[in-house]
């Protein structure tokens, strides 16, 4: 099911917060309305983690990551990059890269089998990607924009990319990524997908501006109706049961 | 994606998908808003920004609108120079293309224009209505003239210290015709000149300038403080130029003062004046040497004629001859020839002897039994200081004959009307009391028959056809007219 919330009277939820299918990142905000919203829906199934990054709140734009690892920018410091080694699950691998482009979120969109990269990205960079999440990277343009990781949100279930994006390119990302793609808006029509939604397989959270039309549209996508999370999450519950021992 | 292979033969088509609206749902093409053009249109409003309502000055005097800071625009109650003023009033008109502007019709004495403007701004139109208020507020010129309707800002005071008023006939049809008084609010007539208001210190330099090149004049020009602004220093004047025209007219007698007659190439003391115009042609009728004075010249010696044409005294040509060898000279486009003649007066006919031999410059014109005009020297009692300081080296001739008379054709002529008509300036006159009438009829008379007599006169004049005139009075004046010349002939001999 898809919920609609605002951090601190902002739509862009995407930004302050990072959603996977074995963890979820929050921003610390003023006031604790925006973290309780995720910890109502995640809490039984998921660890919900409030963090830092770089000392900023843009965490969901900072690092990018899927329920085999997460990547960190090189800015983030050390008493961060800690707390989140301490709280996410063993099975979650931190790594901080060393990339001149240090808005990891922005350039690279993943899901569990498979990542699209900003078409600048270092190569060791992108073997890290392939190493650290477990995926196949591909890098790639969408619509014409470089910043991937802004224009499209993927889930294991579906994707929703740029309103502009052609129908061939819409085919192709979707033969590459092996999961069915839309076309869509988010928050009143804007066309920054991913900065404006966070999802995963069973789950999504939108701005607020979010017209009842892209609502359906983003369940419809990526098949949020029937979802249960008991029945993805179970094979993680051992892995969380260790970590409260 | 595009395929580049062998100089971009494979491109693929680009086919772009439908999204929903995200307001409405509906499918369409991306946009920059993602929102369906109705929904836009509702959503976005593009006269947001732009005025509905604006204030505009109107006086109810003139007609006309304030554009500020300080110009009036004349026009019309709907008209398009209304309309072209209502849109410039309005501000940030121009972030908005603007695509149609038309009056609503509203009730005039409503003091409200409705104007109806269709914008259109990234590719959305919207039509508006815009309400203007008109204020009514006096312009600067109706409140003055509302104040004080007598205001002048300049005045031209014209003076020619003469006992006729031949000049100012001429100069007022002058005006006439080069329509220079188009711009004075008031014209007086004052004694022995005229006075002429302007509004504009501007429009009274221009008339001076006028009246410079057509008459020879010597002015002086003051100012008098009205009003005085001490927070801007505004100072508001009323000017007055003086203008003085010679005293020299046309057919004047003039005795030269000596200095002057010796640096003109001693010219003979004694002068005709044959024109006026900006400058005054001299002829010497007795060696027929002729020379120009302009007004700085004449005015630095300031010298009155010896003898006024209403002295003239109307001789008969007894005998007339050319001198030998014969002197001619061409003055102006007018031939001139000297000769010996002996006149003597109308009056004398028939009762004396007196006979006089002069010379004169008129030998091209007259014949035996002519009557001429001139002036009567030995007769006369000149009151001249200049003529005195002449005393012994000069001989004064006791005859100058000026100008060919034509009294009896105008005896004949006199009471039927002329075949012309001229046109009057408006003018208001002073004092009732100090017009001579019987005297300004005879030198209005006067200048009309010199007209006539005198075709270069006539150039700079626009005479008007007059309807009154008949013809069959023409014919029977030519009757009389053949009647008379035989009996005029046999009186003569």
């Amino acid at each position: 099911m898809a919920t609609r919330l605002q951090f601190e009277n902002n739509c862009e939820v995407g930004v302050f917060s990072k959603l996977t299918n074995a963890y979820c990142l929050v921003a610390i905000g003023g006031s604790e309305s925006f973290y309780s919203i995720y910890e109502y829906e995640l809490a039984d199934v998921i660890p919900v983690v409030k963090t830092s990054i770089a000392g900023t709140r843009i965490i969901g734009r900072a690092c990018a990551g899927n329920k085999n690892g997460l990547l960190v920018p090189h800015t983030t410091t050390d008493q961060e990059l800690q707390h989140l080694r301490n709280s996410l699950p063993d099975s979650v691998v931190v790594q901080r890269i060393d990339e001149r482009l240090n808005a990891l979120g922005n350039h690279i969109a993943c899901n569990d089998h498979v990542a699209l990269a900003h078409t600048d990205l270092d190569r060791k960079t992108e073997e890290l990607i392939a190493d650290v999440l477990g995926v196949e990277v591909f890098r790639t343009t969408i619509a014409g924009n470089i910043l991937v990781g802004t224009y499209c949100a993927l889930s294991n279930r579906g994707g929703m990319v740029h309103p502009h994006t052609s129908i061939e390119e819409l085919d192709e990302l979707s033969t590459l990524l092996q999961v069915p793609l839309v076309a869509g808006t988010v928050n009143r029509g804007s066309d920054l997908i991913a900065a404006g939604m966070t999802v995963n397989d069973w789950t999504a959270f939108c701005g607020s501006d979010t017209t009842a039309t892209e609502l359906s549209v983003i369940e419809n996508v990526f098949k949020l109706r029937k979802a249960q999370p008991s029945a993805i999450v179970d094979e993680m519950r051992k892995s969380l049961i260790d970590s409260y021992v | 994606m595009v395929e580049d292979q062998d100089a971009g033969m494979f491109n693929v088509k680009q086919t772009i998908g439908t999204v929903l609206c995200c307001r409405c749902g509906i499918k369409m093409q991306p946009n920059a808003a993602n929102m369906c053009v109705s929904c836009l249109r509702s959503e976005v409003d593009i006269t947001e920004g732009l005025q509905k309502h604006v204030v505009i000055s109107h006086c109810p005097n003139c007609d006309r609108y304030l554009q500020p800071p300080k110009n009036w625009l004349k026009a019309q109650w709907e008209s398009k120079e209304l309309l072209t003023f209502c849109v410039k009033r309005m501000k940030n008109l121009n972030k908005v293309t603007l695509i149609n502007a038309e009056f609503v019709w509203t009730e005039p004495h409503s003091k409200r224009i409705k104007v109806r403007l269709t914008i259109q701004k990234e590719c959305l139109e919207k039509a508006y209505v815009v309400e203007y208020v008109q204020q009514d507020h006096l312009c600067e010129s109706c409140s003055r003239v509302a104040a004080n309707p007598d205001q002048w800002v300049a005045s031209v005071q014209l003076r020619q210290h003469v006992s006729h008023r031949r000049t100012f006939f001429y100069l007022e049809q002058l005006i006439l015709k080069h329509d220079a008084a188009s711009k004075a609010i008031k014209i007086k007539q004052m004694h022995q000149g005229i006075d002429f208001f302007f509004g504009n210190r501007s429009h009274a330099v221009k008339f001076m300038e006028f009246l410079r090149s057509v008459v020879p004049t010597k002015s002086r020009d003051d100012k008098q403080l009205v009003s005085h602004d001490v927070k801007s220093s505004n100072y508001n004047y009323k000017y007055t130029f003086s203008v003085q025209i010679s005293p020299v007219c046309r057919e004047d007698l003039i005795c030269l003062p000596r200095r002057l007659s010796s640096s003109l190439g001693n010219i003979g003391p004694l002068v005709v004046c044959t024109k006026v115009t900006n400058s005054i042609a001299l002829l010497d009728p007795f060696t027929l040497r002729h020379c120009h004075l302009d007004s700085d010249q004449y005015w630095r010696h300031g010298f009155k004629s010896l003898m006024i044409s209403r002295q003239l005294v109307e001789y008969i040509v007894l005998n007339i001859e050319i001198t030998s060898p014969p002197m001619e000279a061409k003055i102006g486009g007018a031939r001139y020839l000297l000769a010996d003649a002996e006149v003597a007066r109308l009056s004398d006919l028939g009762r004396n002897n007196n006979i006089f031999s002069v010379k004169t410059h008129l030998g091209h014109l007259l014949n035996t039994g002519d009557h001429a005009l001139g002036y009567d020297l030995c007769a006369a009692n000149s009151n001249n200081s200049e003529l005195e300081k002449y005393k012994s080296s000069l001989e004064v001739p006791e005859v100058v004959l000026i100008k060919k008379s034509y009294e009896e054709a105008w005896q004949r002529k006199r009471g039927k009307p002329r075949k012309y008509k001229l046109k009057h300036l408006e003018m208001e006159v002073e004092d009732r009391a100090r017009v001579d009438e019987e005297k300004e009829r005879s030198d209005y008379e006067q200048f009309q028959r010199d007209i006539e007599e005198n075709p270069e006169l006539r150039f700079n004049l626009s005479l008007y056809r007059n309807k009154e005139y008949q013809e069959e009075s023409e014919a029977g004046s030519m009757a009389d007219d053949a009647a008379g010349c035989s009996s005029v002939g046999g009186a003569a001999c």
